[in-house]
């Protein structure tokens, strides 16, 4: 059975590495990726499933990580060769379509007690993530014994990490499931509070579905209610849909800083000047998401944070050079929002990551943001698609995985459709059974 | 020989093509037969001696007022206002008017005794000059006498410590302004009048205002009751600014009104041909013409800025008049419509204008989408008296490349209001209810209007109201080689040529419709009948 593996190669990771100078995803073919024949991984011991991943989509850490811009600190919580993979919509061997949460903490890798963060709920803070009768692997698709998503061969998961899929979800909304629980987590670490003004840098699926939660747990009372969301968009499809999700201005991210200045009637420290009419501002917006996690975007968030404000790190970060001073003498709080677990919500309530996730992407039809998906074969046009995904049009490209693998002789194809901001018939909310209040269940 | 007056040309088949402005270039437009030109009249001869002339005004004033010399007396504080960076358009050769009126009422000042001298440019909420521009306006000599010793000063309208409220109107607009001015002994304002707009009750209660105080006058209901800013007893602007200045006079301030009026030389001779009728163009023009737009073709449009926006206009000095403002305003605006009006035969179904590089609020400086509109819509649009050039319902179509660009040293808050206010709305009344207060608080912008050189945060609202009237009155705004996205922002229709801005227009006015096109710059007022 195919799979694409990714392997430790430091000739095929420089020659990635160089590629992606000329874009990011340029450097799939020659990197450590490649289209191998695998066996379906052995399963770990008794609670453990197999999954047949039907969709799964090519997250901005995968981009990452295939461009070698990962940072050096993820070589000891993953464990080589392993298959990529995270956001995953399968099917169980018994049936029942599911969504993996792919997080492998105390739970998964049978240690007993749970570690502190396990036990509280909070299972993207797991301090095991390296220890236990698994290899090393923070989540599914970077540990070397669960396989991961972008395979014909599957993935072994443990009963804590899936999700029935409600039948009216599509396979597409429930890909997205993952990207949005992300979201959920950093809205819900933001710690927002009423009145405040928030501004989003980046909009890809995280920056989106950053909006969709934001103005979803608003509206339901789960989160205070900002008096503004300002959202950051490079392209314009990109800004129709933060503003159909909530946003109350989707703008150029250059524009952003400016309509931050102006809702926060701040000054700015640097006078106006040609191509960069704003610079760090006085005041500024009470939180900013960075879902784009590079250096400039750090900046630009630093520049456009009030005193005291949040950056909430949301898109993932690698080894960046950043101007801390401006944190230091502001008392800005660089708030870090990793994966999912258990959300205390200022209703009072604890609910699942995950469950907000799926109610969320119920919604708003999450699944349209599915733009284009790939047979696995053609891993290298679908990595560049990813890797260009806003200037091409796109959100979220993922591996389709519904037709087993490509039969001899078939010539794979593709599938893209155009990300409307409208949804013409969008799944029904669906009805979680068993929504925990603690644990991980 | 006696000038020619303007005209007004129906085009026929042996008509040539028609130079449209278009920004930094221009362009020949063949328009259909049947349409109408209006030429301005050529240019009134120069005054032989201007400071004679000058001198022979302050000696003789108009109205209630004596002669300048009898105003000054040692001891006395007076002051000196002048029109800033805005006027004239281009700016003019040097020496300029100002200069030449401001050197003499010095002399005369000196030779009383008065020494308590400070000079104001009357900024009103444009942009601060630069050195080099106050140095263009008031000559070395004055610059270097006044400003090392913090007596050239620019009016400040967000220092609460140099304003003065002097009252409230019968219609209650409150009347705050300059407090250096207000309080002097006598305020000497010296004018340029480029149209019938400027001057009058205009200069001191708009020019030395603060926001408190214009807020009453520049708003969407006075505009569109001004009909037209070139015509003062139909304009509900100048009602509004004339009670401000009763109410000046009626506090005690003493104002010596000093307004100038130019001809309408608005180009070197190396452009001659700009304000020449192209049928009378003669070789050199035509060669002139060729060269000039293939070049311009070629070079970047900043460097076209910078040469266009280095042209120093021949202007020369055709009226000056001097005392009471109303008196002295009276005679001014009969002296501007001997250079400028034209006589117009009804009105039309579509007005074509190109637009120029340059308008009041660009000097050195870029031509923001806003003022753009502002001029083809604001100022074009306006000068006429009786009816507008274009009928109610009819289409305007606008020439110029309108780029999404702006300055943002210059128009700072320019740049939200295109992101933030026409992304929204693009309706006057709406604009200035929802965002005018917020802008004109904004203390970014004032800061950058009192320290930078800036418009005040609310300048760029003021522009778009002052396109209220045309919105109003009009069908359709077309704009022919516009950036399209910025085009659009703006509410207008974006066309890639006349014969396409003409076939959009017909959805409006039909495909039979009459057509105007106004021949400007170099300046001139409709007379519609």
């Amino acid at each position: 059975m195919k799979s694409l593996v990714f392997e430790r190669n430091l000739p095929r990771f420089a020659a990635s590495r160089l590629a992606s100078t000329f874009g990011s995803g340029r450097g799939a073919g020659i990197g450590p990726l490649r289209l191998l024949e695998t066996e379906p991984p052995d399963l770990p011991g008794p609670g453990w499933a197999r999954v047949t991943p039907l969709l799964s989509g090519i997250c901005g850490s995968d981009l990452a990580t295939l461009d070698g811009r990962s940072s050096r600190y993820f070589e000891h919580i993953v464990s080589f060769p392993f298959v990529p993979g995270h956001e995953v919509v399968g099917v169980l061997e018994a049936g029942g379509r599911v969504v993996l949460e792919p997080v492998l903490g105390c739970v998964a890798r049978g240690i007993d007690p749970p570690c502190v963060a396990c036990a509280g709920g909070m299972l993207g803070g797991c301090e095991r993530i390296a220890f236990g009768h698994l290899k090393p692997g923070l989540q599914t698709g970077y540990c070397a014994d669960t396989g991961g998503g972008w395979s014909h061969a599957g993935l072994v998961a443990h009963e804590s990490q899936l999700h029935p899929v409600p039948d009216a979800f599509g396979d597409e909304d429930a890909v997205v499931v993952e990207p949005v629980a992300c979201a959920v987590h950093a809205v819900c670490a933001a710690a927002l509070h009423d009145g405040e003004t928030v501004a989003v840098l980046g909009a890809g699926t995280l920056g989106l579905a950053v909006v969709a939660a934001v103005s979803a747990l608003s509206a339901t009372g789960r989160v205070e209610a900002p008096d503004a969301l300002l959202v950051g968009a490079r392209y314009a499809h990109q800004r129709h849909l933060a503003a159909e999700l909530g946003a109350t201005a989707s703008l150029d991210p250059e524009q952003l800083a400016r309509a931050v200045r102006r809702r926060s009637s701040s000054l700015s420290l640097v006078g106006p000047r040609p191509g960069r009419p704003t610079g760090p501002l006085t005041g500024g917006a009470d939180v900013v998401f960075d879902c784009v996690g590079s250096a400039d975007s750090l900046a630009q968030s630093l520049d456009m944070v009030r005193p005291r404000g949040r950056v909430v790190l949301v898109g993932m970060p690698g080894r960046v050079h950043v101007d801390l001073a401006p944190l230091w003498q502001r008392e800005v709080r660089l708030v870090g929002a990793y994966a999912y677990g258990t959300e205390p919500l200022a209703s009072g309530e604890r609910v699942r990551t995950f469950d907000l996730a799926f109610e969320i992407v119920a919604a708003h039809g999450f699944g349209r943001l599915v733009s284009a998906t790939y047979p696995i074969e053609r891993f290298e046009e679908a990595v560049q698609h990813a890797g260009a995904a806003g200037r091409r049009g796109a959100v979220k490209v993922a591996f389709d995985l519904r037709h087993g693998g490509t039969r001899h002789g078939d010539a794979p194809s593709a599938s893209t459709r155009p990300t409307r901001p409208a949804h013409p018939t969008r799944p029904a909310r669906p009805t979680i059974a068993g929504t925990s209040t603690g644990g991980t269940s | 020989m006696t000038p020619r007056p303007g005209l007004v040309l129906e085009v026929d088949r042996s008509t040539p093509p028609t130079l449209f402005w278009h920004g930094e270039r221009f362009v020949l437009e063949r328009l259909p037969e049947g349409s109408r030109i209006v030429y301005a009249p050529e240019p009134l001869a120069p005054l032989e001696d201007p400071v004679a002339a000058i001198r022979r005004a302050l000696l003789h004033p108009h109205g209630d007022r004596e002669p300048l010399p009898a105003l000054l007396r040692a001891g006395m504080r007076l002051t000196i206002c002048f029109d800033d960076v805005s006027l004239p358009l281009p700016p003019m050769q040097s020496p300029d008017v100002r200069q030449l009126v401001i050197e003499q009422v010095l002399d005369m000042a000196a030779e009383a005794g008065v020494d308590d001298v400070v000079l104001v440019a009357a900024l009103a909420l444009h942009r601060r000059m630069t050195e080099a521009e106050l140095r263009h306006a008031l000559g070395d000599r004055v610059y270097d006498a006044f400003a090392p010793h913090g007596l050239l000063t620019q009016h400040d309208a967000e220092d609460p410590t140099n304003l003065i409220h002097l009252g409230s109107t019968e219609k209650g607009e409150d009347v705050e302004i300059n407090k250096r001015a207000a309080t002097s002994d006598l305020l000497v304002y010296v004018n340029i009048n480029l149209v019938a707009m400027d001057g009058g009750h205009k200069s001191v209660a708009t020019g030395l205002a603060s926001y408190r105080s214009l807020r009453h006058h520049h708003n969407p209901k006075t505009m569109v009751h001004s009909r037209s800013f070139m015509d003062a007893p139909s304009s509900e602007l100048h009602s509004s600014n004339w009670r401000m200045g009763r109410l000046i006079a009626d506090c005690g301030v003493r104002i010596f009104q000093i307004e100038t009026t130019l001809n309408t030389d608005t180009f070197p001779s190396q452009f001659g041909f700009l304000q020449r009728r192209e049928w009378e163009w003669g070789l050199r023009d035509r060669a002139t013409y060729v060269a000039t737009a293939a070049a311009l073709d070629r070079t970047p449009p900043r460097v076209a800025r910078q040469i266009f926006h280095s042209i120093r206009a021949p202007h020369a000095l055709v009226s000056v008049q001097a005392g009471e403002v109303e008196a002295v305003h009276a005679v001014t605006t009969a002296n501007i419509w001997k250079q400028q009006g034209v006589e117009v035969e009804g009105q039309t179904d579509i007005l074509t204008m190109g637009l120029p590089y340059i308008c009041p609020y660009n000097v050195n400086s870029i031509m923001n989408p806003i003022l753009v509109a502002c001029l083809g819509l604001g100022y074009f649009f306006n000068l006429y008296r009786g009816r507008p050039l274009v009928r109610k319902g009819g289409v305007v179509i606008l020439r110029h490349p309108t780029p999404w660009e702006f300055h943002p040293g210059h128009h700072p808050s320019y740049i939200d209001f295109f992101e933030e206010v026409l992304s929204d709305t693009t309706d006057p009344v709406e604009i200035s209810k929802t965002y005018e207060e917020s802008f004109a608080t904004d203390p970014w912008y004032v800061h950058l209007y009192r320290t930078g050189n800036a418009y005040h945060g609310v300048h760029p609202f003021y522009m778009w109201y002052w396109c209220a009237h045309a919105l109003d009155h009009l069908g359709r705004v077309i704009v022919v080689g516009g950036d399209p996205a910025a085009v659009r922002r703006m509410g207008f229709s974006p066309a890639t040529s006349l014969d396409d801005a003409l076939e959009i227009a017909s959805d409006v006015v039909g495909r039979s419709p009459s057509l105007t096109h106004v021949h400007t710059p170099p300046l001139l007022m409709a007379d519609v009948r």
